[in-house]
């Protein structure tokens, strides 16, 4: 019954986004909260015009601290993006020729790893060298992250710093300090991107850039990576994903150019379940990587 | 400086009471075998600016030992190609060889003696590059040994005189992935990255239980140097395949070349008994004698040959006469058993193998430590980029890729010698025909003969 409400949900906003063209995102949020059916939606309303966090989608992840770190458990999908998401975001803060390469590529690179989880992400960039800041509105979270990265020896003394907290308390904080802003996996999990990409921009430098994975909002999506993924294949734990939360390329091509940003790339991913294995690709249908640079 | 401490101190240890259960060292990498392909490995793994963070140790089976080039050439050489050429120049080892000795192949012709077939393979063909070099094994050792002890190298340790006496290999699903290597003396070394460079009979790839797929073939290769009849340039290697076998002249200098003789093994025993002016007198007859021929054959060939005149291809008609050989340099003569061997897996968790360990062939393309040297090139390669993405060594991602990757081409090429070692080891009238027209075909058509330089240079 939930998933058919939400089907109808998803196929009204389609319906809607059709009418009204790519642009008015508040607008979506606002009648995708007005079509929800369930009682706290009003609550939810209430909390989504200032806040970029889901606490239900904060509590469903600290369900998975146990296995956040099992490189085959549950979130073996997030481990494997770390090969083709961290070359993503070196190359595209240092390019260097074959010869001039040091395994410390992003040493004086600051990066803040926004939705950081159980440190992943972080940890992998720690160990080029960059000083990463990891923050996360789940507590346990956070926690886990910092005990894990003290037992990693490989980080030696370049520890991630973490922070529970969220992005737009953290842009108050650090405005205009960090070389790059990760946002990878998180924004499909966010309320208002609006205010999510206004944070995430406030805190880069001048001249920082901004990179962005995240599944595209399309039917391939909704049937693949929510329903086979989810509910067929169990290779994504059930309910990590809402189909009325995901972003197609031009919405989030939009919203960063709206924010003072340059998009210098974006390109596309695929998974493969079985090989449990990433790759670049043109096809943006499935999933998406963005890369852009803040205007001066 | 602290590198001949630490050998030193290695060195002392084998001295002191051998049954003190500590780790000795703690290391990243630790490569079992200390041989070409191992000692190039540990080169490069300390010449590459992304590597040099790792902790390496060679483990070398013989004492350390100082060579010195010798007016008489080793009868062990090998031939290396364009490839391996480029990964011993950018590990700086190439201008030690070129310092010491080696010569180039400027030309190569391979025939049949049972028809007039014959195919050859020439600079001119590849943008007049050298077609291949030939170094003494002893010469090569050499060369990577003294950029291996040179001062750029700071992260290797190397042990001689290295006594193997076991392996304790991660168990699957065992979270910490560390191997130790247990020493017959009483020390131990721990390592993340376990290295099979142990040659054909590799320990290590037996502690791993993986499938080798190996047969003998029924022949022994003969090894000497020898000396010509005259001076000549010399650069052309040669190859003959008689019914018994391959039979091949590698120049080593103007008057010296070495000899690979690949033939059965009671031949064998008797070639290295016979004394030396009656070993001349059979080599002679083996490279000049000819064998009885089929008239079948004969026309098939001479026609192909026409039709290919007539198409304006080369028809094989121009050939160039082998030298004859003079005389044997003494007691250069030996002989070693031939086999195929193929481990069906490269790596396992913390374990990878290369050279020898991992494939075997038939030595008749001189193929085989090209082959070992491409896996180390390969293998760095991805140890680079692992890195340079910020993950260990021993990710399975990037293991699987070196396995996969070298599997895709060492096994046609060993697949392909093995094919070549059955077609030419049979002496009868259609599998001649086939052969010898097969060998025209291939040696008119150029780009076939540019695929199989590609191969065997890659």
């Amino acid at each position: 019954m939930e998933s058919r409400t939400k089907l109808f949900n998803a196929f009204n906003i389609n319906v809607f986004k059709r009418l009204h063209g790519f642009c008015n995102f508040s607008a979506i949020n606002v009648k995708k909260c007005l079509m929800h059916g369930s009682p706290s939606c009003a609550q939810q309303n209430q909390k989504k015009t200032n806040t970029t966090v889901d606490p239900e989608d904060v509590y469903r992840h600290g369900q998975l601290t146990k296995d956040w770190w099992d490189e085959q458990g549950v979130l073996k999908g997030l481990h494997s993006l770390n090969l083709i998401r961290i070359p993503f975001v070196r190359d595209g803060l240092v390019q260097c020729s074959l010869d001039e390469r040091d395994p410390t590529p992003l040493k004086d690179k600051k990066i803040l790893d926004v939705g950081c989880g159980g440190g992943i992400l972080s940890e992998g960039l720690a160990k080029l060298g960059a000083s990463v800041t990891g923050i996360d509105a789940g507590k346990d979270l956070i926690e886990l992250a910092t005990e894990h990265s003290k037992n990693n020896p490989k980080l030696a003394n370049n520890l991630p710093s973490y922070f529970c907290t969220t992005v737009e308390e953290h842009s108050q904080e650090r405005k205009d300090y960090y070389d790059a802003v990760v946002a990878s996996e998180v924004i499909e999990h966010v309320y208002n991107k609006e205010i999510f990409v206004k944070a995430c921009v406030e805190t880069l430098k001048p001249g920082g850039k901004i990179f962005v994975t995240t599944p595209n909002r399309s039917r391939i999506t909704q049937i693949l990576g929510i329903y086979v993924a989810e509910y067929v294949l169990n290779i994504i734990p059930r309910g990590t994903h809402q189909y009325d939360k995901f972003m197609t390329s031009p919405e989030l091509t939009f919203l960063l150019e709206r924010n003072n940003c340059h998009v210098e790339l974006t390109y596309g991913m695929i998974y493969y379940p079985f090989s449990n294995r990433w790759e670049l690709s043109k096809s943006q249908l499935l999933a998406f990587a963005t890369q852009a640079e803040k205007l001066k | 400086m602290f590198k001949t401490n630490l050998r030193s101190l290695i060195a002392s240890r084998k001295f002191s009471s051998g049954n003190n259960k500590q780790v000795n060292g703690a290391y990243d990498v630790i490569i079992a075998g200390g041989g070409m392909v191992g000692c190039t490995l540990a080169c490069a793994l300390g010449k590459r600016a992304l590597l040099s963070n790792l902790k390496v140790l060679l483990l070398e089976g013989n004492p350390s030992s100082e060579f010195r080039v010798k007016p008489e050439y080793s009868n062990r050489v090998v031939a290396l190609n364009q490839n391996t050429k480029s990964l011993m120049n950018s590990l700086e080892v190439w201008e030690h060889v070129e310092k010491m000795r080696l010569q180039p192949v400027r030309y190569m012709q391979v025939w049949d003696a049972c028809s007039d077939a014959l195919i050859s393979f020439s600079s001119s063909d590849l943008q007049d590059d050298d077609v291949a070099y030939i170094v003494e094994n002893d010469v090569l050792l050499c060369a990577i040994d003294k950029e291996l002890k040179s001062s750029n190298i700071k992260n290797v340790d190397i042990v001689y005189g290295a006594k193997i006496s076991g392996y304790d290999l991660p168990k699957i699903n065992d979270t910490k992935m560390e191997s130790t290597v247990k020493m017959s003396n009483g020390d131990t070394y721990k390592c993340q990255l376990l290295i099979g460079a142990d040659g054909a009979n590799s320990a290590v790839r037996k502690a791993m239980g993986v499938q080798y797929l190996s047969w003998n073939y029924d022949q022994m290769g003969v090894v000497a140097t020898l000396h010509l009849s005259e001076a000549t340039e010399n650069t052309t290697a040669w190859q003959r395949f008689l019914p018994t076998g391959p039979v091949a002249l590698l120049p080593l200098d103007s008057t010296r070349s070495s000899l690979v003789w690949s033939t059965t093994h009671s031949h064998a025993k008797e070639l290295l008994k016979l004394p030396e002016e009656q070993f001349v007198d059979a080599l002679n007859d083996a490279l000049w004698k000819q064998y009885p021929r089929r008239s079948v054959v004969d026309t098939c060939t001479s026609w192909v040959g026409s039709c290919l005149r007539r198409a304006g291809l080369a028809d094989g008609a121009e050939r160039q006469l082998p030298p004859s050989i003079r005389a044997v340099a003494p007691s250069s003569r030996a002989a070693f058993p031939l086999a195929f061997g193929h481990s069906t897996r490269y790596i396992a968790p913390g374990i990878a193998l290369v050279g020898d360990a991992a494939h075997r062939v038939h030595p008749l393309a001189g193929q085989g430590v090209n082959l070992g040297f491409g896996d180390v090139k390969d293998l760095t390669d991805f140890f680079a980029d692992a890195i340079y993405t910020g993950l260990d060594i021993t990710h399975h991602t990037w293991l699987e890729k070196y396995e996969s990757s070298r599997q895709r081409h060492n096994v046609p090429t060993q697949l392909a010698i093995d094919a070549l070692y059955r077609l030419y080891s049979l002496d009868i009238a259609p599998l001649v025909l086939a052969r010898s027209v097969g060998l025209q075909l291939t040696n008119a058509l150029y780009p076939v003969k540019k695929m199989i330089m590609s191969q065997a240079t890659t």
